[in-house]
């Protein structure tokens, strides 16, 4: 009975709950059995954000145990390190190089990391990072940083990366169709991005 | 609005334990639907309003929200009323009454527990009212259970005439899991039968429903005994029997693959009989509940040998990494080796949002830190006790803020008036259970200066309306209170009543400062709406021109997240005193253009973008 424990971390705002949403349907259409549960206190206001989703023939608990996450995808650098210890030893850490230092950060309380990704790497995970805002932007439209990432974990999943593909296209093709090209071509971006920097 | 896509019966969805319970109760025939907003509850009422056939609404607070259920069920339809934990200490008033009339129709309360406390002022068991309530507690695990026991709980609430509560917790309400769904059946129609001897709770009558409800208490624990809610999950290692309810089970099961689990569905009056015919076939039983020994209890004295919080953590989530440690010694078991420990890192604390109407209130309390006593209330503007401001004295419970601060004002002497008296509250917090507290406030002319900051909406649990910003549960028009009308009906002079739009800083600390000066009550209500709603309007972003600035960090120490320090320099006066400088950077991709650092720059070095910035990489 293999379980599939995904880790998908950020700050609240950035998309995390939505994008694991997106993860759990194309995992409910395969037909496996989905539980989804996030640690996100108070989420919409700039905090930390973790979300955790466990897909296989029978999951029991929604949480997944200590350290044994097969697959990080971070949205935020530093938020990447700080559940880092949460995957297993061989496992895979999908990084947006992205920093965002909170108030207590520029305000000279606390430090924000210098290299987060080489302390990633340091642990011995699999790391592949990269600046998903970066590949938005060349796309013409920021607000594809989302589907970058869900193309980036594409090659990481026990299924096809048509399926979730398809639900990502599929929440625009009938009402904006342009939408939906756009979202098909940053899916693309991201999963070559993430093959490239491996 | 238009009609929502409900999904037929037999289809295989990812429902929430919240929207499982919605669904639940559209398929029982639910008539009326209420509650108050609440984490992790508020999604339940939210999500019954997109179903059709029925009346949902939030209400004032969750003692009115159980009353408009109460009225509902007493005329024979089905009805809902959900919360969080605090919320029936709220309703507690009206709810211990209707459990001695009991109900006609099936009237089934939710409440959501905050264990672990994701969003709340405390962690409290609500288990605990079915014992106070003589009235049945069901516990579902999931989002299937939490559909199917809502179903039953309306059967058994009809069957027995008794309200029932479901108590779900937060890793039930808000877990997303498969669930499959069925059919509706349309609810009872409304005929409320006169029965003074019922439903008129005077002493005379209410001692004849006395014996009813002690008569009800052993048919429920009949029922427990007969139940399918109560289910034993069996297992091959007799070592260990676990007894528990709700999401734990999933825990044990997840970590001791081989144990006997007896899984109490229908939690309260517990199936004693059968859980002490399960200890005789187990060598040790091990109870595991969230979060107070209250099954522990009873089955210790009904002459069960049982452990539970002499090895488990009495409050918090039961989950894994805590259960795994604290059974598996008495099984002689081997800890697996520690897991790495984590990266230190800065923390990131939830703080509030760019040009938040709050920030000015904050930021303005923060600069009269030493000249005020701050009483606090429920909502976004808790935050306001965290950096940069650090302004908030109290935070009780909803409302609190009102009588907290009448009551610093009272228990002081004349001669120790040297601090003002402020209360910051919300305006779905002051509708709530504010009102009263300032009606107190004038009645007794407390030396008390009331911030009510009115953001037109419920912010902290995702925008819901109210009474005060002109909108229905779906949108549509709605009668709106007046707020400076309704504080002059509460008895505070129109001359000490202030409507003050907060992005004009000097005014609102102008206004603040004369009011905390004079004595007696006084209301500064703020007029900016929540930057998360329609009615907030976005304006072209500013950014610092780093030649006009001088680096003295007023702007920074508003607290909005939009402005961060580009960098420090130590200068040397004139004078020869050395002084710390702080230049600032906004980030054009989140201002919005609110303007209220511009009120604090001196040297005019905030100015507007003139095209539309595409910078930082935030979606």
């Amino acid at each position: 009975m293999t379980i599939t424990n995904i880790l998908v971390a950020g700050t609240g705002g950035q998309g995390v709950m939505t994008a694991t949403e997106i993860l759990s349907l194309a995992a409910l259409a395969m037909g496996f059995d989905v539980k989804k549960t996030e640690v996100a206190g108070m989420a919409q206001r700039g905090g930390v954000v973790t979300s955790h989703l466990r897909f296989g023939e029978k999951v029991l608990s929604p949480v997944i145990p200590a350290g044994e996450a097969d697959v990080l995808l971070a949205f935020e650098a530093a938020e990447a390190l700080r559940c880092c210890h949460e995957v297993r030893a061989n496992g895979v850490i999908l990084v947006n190089t992205l920093r965002l230092a909170p108030p207590v950060v520029s305000s000279g309380l606390f430090t924000y990391p210098d290299d987060p990704v080489a302390a990633l790497r340091a642990t011995g995970r699999q790391v592949y990072a990269f600046d998903a805002g970066e590949i938005a932007r060349d796309l013409g439209e920021i607000k594809l940083i989302n589907t970058v990432m869900l193309g980036a974990i594409s090659d990481h999943l026990p299924f096809p990366q048509d399926e979730l593909k398809e639900r990502i296209v599929a929440r625009f093709r009938d009402r904006k169709p342009a939408l939906a090209e756009a979202n098909a071509r940053a899916f693309d971006a991201g999963r070559a991005k993430a093959r490239a920097t491996a | 609005m238009t009609a929502p896509m409900i999904a037929p019966a037999d289809t295989r969805l990812l429902l929430s334990g919240n929207e499982a319970i919605a669904r639940g109760a559209w398929e029982a025939g639910v008539k009326v639907a209420t509650s108050y907003p609440g984490t992790p509850a508020t999604e339940i009422l939210e999500s019954i309003g997109a179903y059709p056939d029925l009346h949902a609404q939030f209400s004032v607070n969750e003692k009115v929200a159980m009353e408009v259920a109460i009225g509902a069920a007493m005329s024979g339809v089905r009805a809902l009323c959900s919360m969080k934990h605090v919320g029936m200490n709220v309703a507690a008033d009206a709810f211990m009454t209707f459990t001695l009339t009991g109900t006609k129709g099936g009237l089934v309360i939710i409440v959501a527990d905050d264990v672990g406390l994701s969003s709340s002022q405390n962690e409290q068991d609500s288990r605990y009212w079915g014992r106070f309530g003589h009235m049945p507690i069901l516990e579902p695990a999931d989002s299937q259970e939490a559909y199917e026991m809502t179903k039953a709980a309306f059967d058994i609430s009809e069957r027995f005439q008794t309200p029932v509560i479901l108590r779900a917790t937060t890793r039930v309400c808000h877990v997303k899991a498969v669930a499959t769904v069925g059919a509706r059946t349309a609810g009872a129609k409304a005929n409320f039968i006169p029965e003074p001897q019922r439903w008129v709770m005077v002493p005379g009558n209410a001692k004849n429903r006395l014996p009813l409800m002690a008569e009800r208490d052993v048919a429920f624990a009949a029922f427990a005994e007969d139940t399918d809610l109560n289910v034993l999950d069996d297992g091959t290692d007799r070592r260990i029997g676990f007894v528990t309810s709700g999401p734990v089970a999933l825990t044990l099961r997840e970590v001791f693959p081989n144990a006997p689990i007896f899984k109490l569905g229908f939690s309260y009056p517990l199936p004693i009989e059968r859980l002490r015919a399960f200890a005789a076939t187990v060598d040790a039983v091990v109870v595991a509940e969230e979060t107070e020994p209250l099954i522990e209890n009873e089955m210790k004295a009904a002459g069960i040998t049982v452990s539970g919080k002499d090895i488990l953590p009495r409050f918090g989530e039961l989950l894994p990494h805590i259960v795994g440690p604290a059974v598996r010694p008495l099984l002689g078991l081997d800890e697996p080796p520690p897991q790495a420990a984590p990266a230190k890192l800065f923390p990131r604390p939830p703080t509030l949002c760019p040009a938040c109407p709050h920030l000015a209130v904050y930021h303005t309390l923060a600069r009269l830190r030493k000249k005020v006593l701050i009483a606090g209330d429920i909502g976004c503007y808790t935050l306001g006790a965290g950096h940069p401001w650090g302004a908030l004295d109290s935070c009780i419970s909803m409302g609190a803020s009102m009588g907290v601060a009448l009551g610093m004002d009272k228990a002081r002497e004349p001669e120790d008036r040297d601090k003002a008296i402020v209360a910051v509250i919300g305006d779905s917090t002051f509708l709530h259970m504010g009102m009263q507290g300032l009606l107190d406030i004038t009645y007794t002319q407390g030396n008390v200066t009331v911030l009510l900051m009115d953001n037109s909406t419920t912010g902290m649990t995702g925008g819901q309306n109210h009474p005060a910003n002109g909108q229905d549960l779906h949108g549509n028009p709605a009668p709106k209170v007046d707020f400076a009308k309704l504080v002059t009906a509460l008895g505070v002079a129109e001359d000490r009543i202030h409507v003050v739009d907060p992005y004009q800083l000097p005014v609102f600390d102008r206004t603040l400062r004369q009011e905390i000066a004079t004595p007696g009550p006084s209301v500064i209500i703020t007029n900016r709406p929540c930057t998360l709603i329609d009615a907030f309007t976005r304006h072209q972003p500013y950014h610092t021109d780093e030649d006009a600035c001088t680096g003295c960090g007023k702007c920074i120490d508003i607290g909005c997240p939009a402005i961060s320090v580009a960098r420090r320099e130590t200068a040397t006066r004139k004078n020869g005193r050395e002084v710390e400088l702080t230049f600032a950077h906004i980030d054009t991709a989140i201002c919005t253009g609110c303007g209220m650092c511009v009120n604090v720059c001196a040297s005019e070095a905030i100015v507007r973008d003139e095209i539309p910035a595409k910078e930082d990489c935030r979606s």
